[in-house]
């Protein structure tokens, strides 16, 4: 709903993003689309607030940035520590740290499909949007809507039969995890694995069924050329763990590869931005701006080789088809990485429960700070996170440095809003599936903006449209 | 003939006629006649110095109320220990407590085993009714084992007083006044440096919050043995 007073006109409600962001479309004399951006308008200091406590603490702290993804956070600072105390968990707790952090990208993926996507899908961009939400779609399409809570349960169960609660478990400890699985806890899960498949592979095929019908958006949705950046493991196939940075440019070439994440440093710089608290990584050899890069599904979809699993393969191998021998360049594919990303995870756990050494006794490495820099790498569901600490020689935090997946993709948001803006966006006649496109764009990032920037959110949207002379003649507010 | 200091007193605790030998404080004759008074920084086997003022308790004819850990039994006293006056004053006191210093228990390496989170629970204070003042303090985890945070010290003072009655060496003291008083060892020292250390842990034991605990555990892991203090003198008093 719209209303006009003046030259603003507000929107009231709703958006489905995690986080707080505006946006601001920019109109030429034409009142044509000229430019768009996203700001992100929280500050939180999280890299402040951790100086001067121990190093102990991070894991369980820095997983405050975050309620969806608390896991992504606990695995990198864990794995931060882990470097700070010069150990390698064992195979037991690394295995185990493995499936809470593929249950977490589950969860974290079926929640961004079903519960704030899938209302575009089933309705259509152009809907009313009062019935864009997973409200509506309880009414009118039931079981998808119980499919989707069924999935995201799937993650958050496992989360809880592993760490002992869903949401900031204190499991995921540095040096491994605090204490082995039983074996029921091992069948407690696998029994829920065939139900979980199913639901993904039907929500899968539901997505590709329909996406004859967002052609447009296919072609306009983020569709630009960038660099994309992901953890790939020694095979060179999909990793979310471990494993080693491989960039790409947008014709499938490889830039670098083999690239250990301690030195991220030497391959991303991180430009701050005059409008927003989200820093923009970039990649450093082709400098700001020009070494845009995309991380999350689709990117890791694009680095890796393959899956590593029967069934995402066969996904894996329809979906790089579409890219015409070149990495998938539209960020629409997003929702259809992710749901591969789905059957990958479940399958994953499977084998990793099935592996001997995940039921052993030994799980955790103990030492003391044997170094003074310890930097921790893994995918989230957003994609790839960095966890960097300083530490003296007592374990104390002296400096801190996180990049948060949602702020790798900082640049690309920004142009895909751009693109977006400027095939949707009428300045004469702007209308409200128009301007749901332009939130649209940042749903297929699924950004988690409180997440990036450190910052407090509630979940709201602003968008403002600009004359050009700067002059702010709407402001559009969906909270 | 009945030496002085062992007569008995009678008086009432909440209507309940109680005895209790002459030197025995409130808390003391509480306790023997399962009388529950809530209490932070008493610990069974050290000295009481009514640092916290959780235990206070009315006393009929006085308006001033008193910590039931020091205050001495009196013949005929009426003593209530559980008033709405009293809950609204215990509140406020652990308020005023959680304000002083950032006790942040969700990544606390005590969360879940603290006195400090426990006495919120059962005082049913679910914020605090007063400011917080987030005084930042430097942590001391110089020493190889054990790490003092004074961030999450309520300044009890049982590690002063266990270090000093039961192991014997008073390593730890208290420094400064008002807000910004810390428990140090010997002259401020780092910990590490502590000649009068005997890095016994007695003190990581009986603290009730997270300011000591163990070095390398990580949030909830801390949990401390409780009994420690009162089996130990056990065993001393027994080899005598």
């Amino acid at each position: 709903m719209s209303n006009t007073k003046d030259n603003t006109i507000v929107i009231d409600p709703v958006t489905r993003i995690e986080g707080h962001a505006k946006i601001t479309i920019d109109l030429d004399e034409q009142n044509r689309v000229d430019d768009a951006r996203i700001h992100v308008t929280q500050y939180r200091g999280f890299e402040k607030i951790c100086e001067g406590r121990p190093y102990t603490e991070m894991p369980a702290m820095t997983a405050r940035t975050c309620g969806i993804c608390p896991v992504s956070h606990l695995i990198a600072s864990s794995k931060a520590c882990d470097a700070i105390l010069a150990v390698r968990p064992p195979k037991g707790g690394r295995n185990l740290r493995r499936i809470i952090n593929l249950a977490q990208i589950v969860q974290s993926h079926a929640l961004n499909f079903f519960h704030l996507s899938s209302p575009d899908f089933v309705y259509g961009m152009d809907a009313d949007k009062a019935d864009r939400n997973i409200f509506k779609m309880m009414q009118t399409h039931p079981e998808m809507a119980k499919e989707g809570i069924k999935l995201r349960a799937f993650g958050q169960k496992i989360i809880e039969e592993l760490g002992g609660k869903r949401i900031h478990p204190t499991w995921i400890v540095p040096g491994g995890v605090s204490h082995t699985i039983t074996e029921q806890m091992k069948q407690n899960i696998l029994d829920q694995i065939p139900e979980a498949m199913a639901i993904a592979q039907k929500a899968l095929r539901f997505f590709k069924e329909n996406l004859p019908k967002f052609e447009k958006e296919i072609e306009t949705f983020g569709n630009y050329d960038s660099l994309f950046m992901g953890l790939v493991n020694k095979k060179g196939n999909l990793e979310h763990y471990d494993g080693t940075l491989r960039f790409m440019d947008a014709q499938g070439n490889i830039l670098e590869d083999g690239i250990d994440p301690r030195f991220y440093k030497d391959y991303i710089g991180e430009a701050v931005e005059e409008d927003s608290f989200l820093k923009s990584p970039y990649f450093k050899p082709l400098g700001y701006s020009k070494g845009m890069y995309r991380v999350g599904p689709l990117a890791r979809l694009n680095v890796a080789d393959a899956c590593g699993t029967p069934l995402a393969d066969r996904e894996l191998e329809e979906f790089k088809a579409l890219g015409k021998g070149k990495p998938v360049s539209n960020s629409f594919y997003y929702h259809y990485a992710r749901l591969i990303e789905i059957i990958y995870g479940i399958e994953r756990i499977e084998e990793l429960l099935g592996e001997k050494q995940t039921l052993d006794e030994n799980v955790r490495a103990h030492a003391g700070v044997n170094r003074n820099q310890g930097v921790g790498c893994s995918e989230a569901p957003r994609g790839t996170l960095f966890h960097d600490y300083s530490v003296d020689n007592n374990g104390i935090i002296t400096g801190v440095n996180l990049i948060i997946a949602t702020g790798n993709n900082n640049l690309a948001m920004n142009a895909g809003v751009k693109q977006v803006a400027q095939n949707f966006v009428d300045g004469s006649n702007v209308t409200d599936g128009a301007l749901n496109r332009v939130e649209a764009v940042i749903r297929c990032f699924d950004p988690c903006l409180s997440c990036s920037t450190h910052a407090l959110g509630i979940v709201s949207s602003r968008i403002e449209l600009r004359n050009a002379k700067k002059e702010t003649i709407k402001v559009i507010d969906r909270r | 003939m009945i030496k002085q200091k062992v007569r008995v007193k009678t008086f009432q605790i909440n209507g309940i006629d109680v005895t209790g030998r002459s030197d025995s404080t409130i808390l003391e004759v509480a306790k023997e006649h399962d009388i529950h008074i809530p209490t932070l920084c008493y610990l069974e086997g050290l000295s009481c110095v009514g640092a916290c003022r959780i235990c206070l308790v009315e006393i009929k004819g006085s308006n001033k109320l008193i910590p039931a850990c020091t205050g001495k039994i009196k013949e005929g006293m009426e003593v209530f220990t559980d008033t709405d006056r009293l809950h609204k004053h215990r509140k406020m006191i652990l308020s005023m407590i959680f304000a002083e210093r950032t006790h942040t228990c969700s990544v606390c390496v005590s969360n879940g085993h603290c006195e400090l989170q426990d006495m919120s629970v059962e005082l049913g204070m679910e914020h605090s009714q007063v400011p917080y003042l987030t005084n930042r303090f430097d942590i001391d985890a110089s020493h190889e084992r054990f790490v003092n945070d004074p961030n999450r010290c309520i300044l009890c003072t049982r590690c002063v007083r266990v270090c000093d009655e039961v192991e014997g060496a008073h390593a730890w003291d208290l420094v400064d006044r008002g807000l910004d008083t810390r428990v140090i060892h010997d002259m401020d020292d780092p910990w590490v440096e502590s000649e009068s250390c005997t890095s016994c842990g007695k003190c990581v034991q009986v603290c009730p919050t997270g300011a000591l605990s163990e070095k390398g555990v990580s949030a909830t892991e801390m949990v401390k043995k409780k009994s420690l203090i009162v089996n130990l003198l056990e065993m001393r008093n027994r080899e005598r």
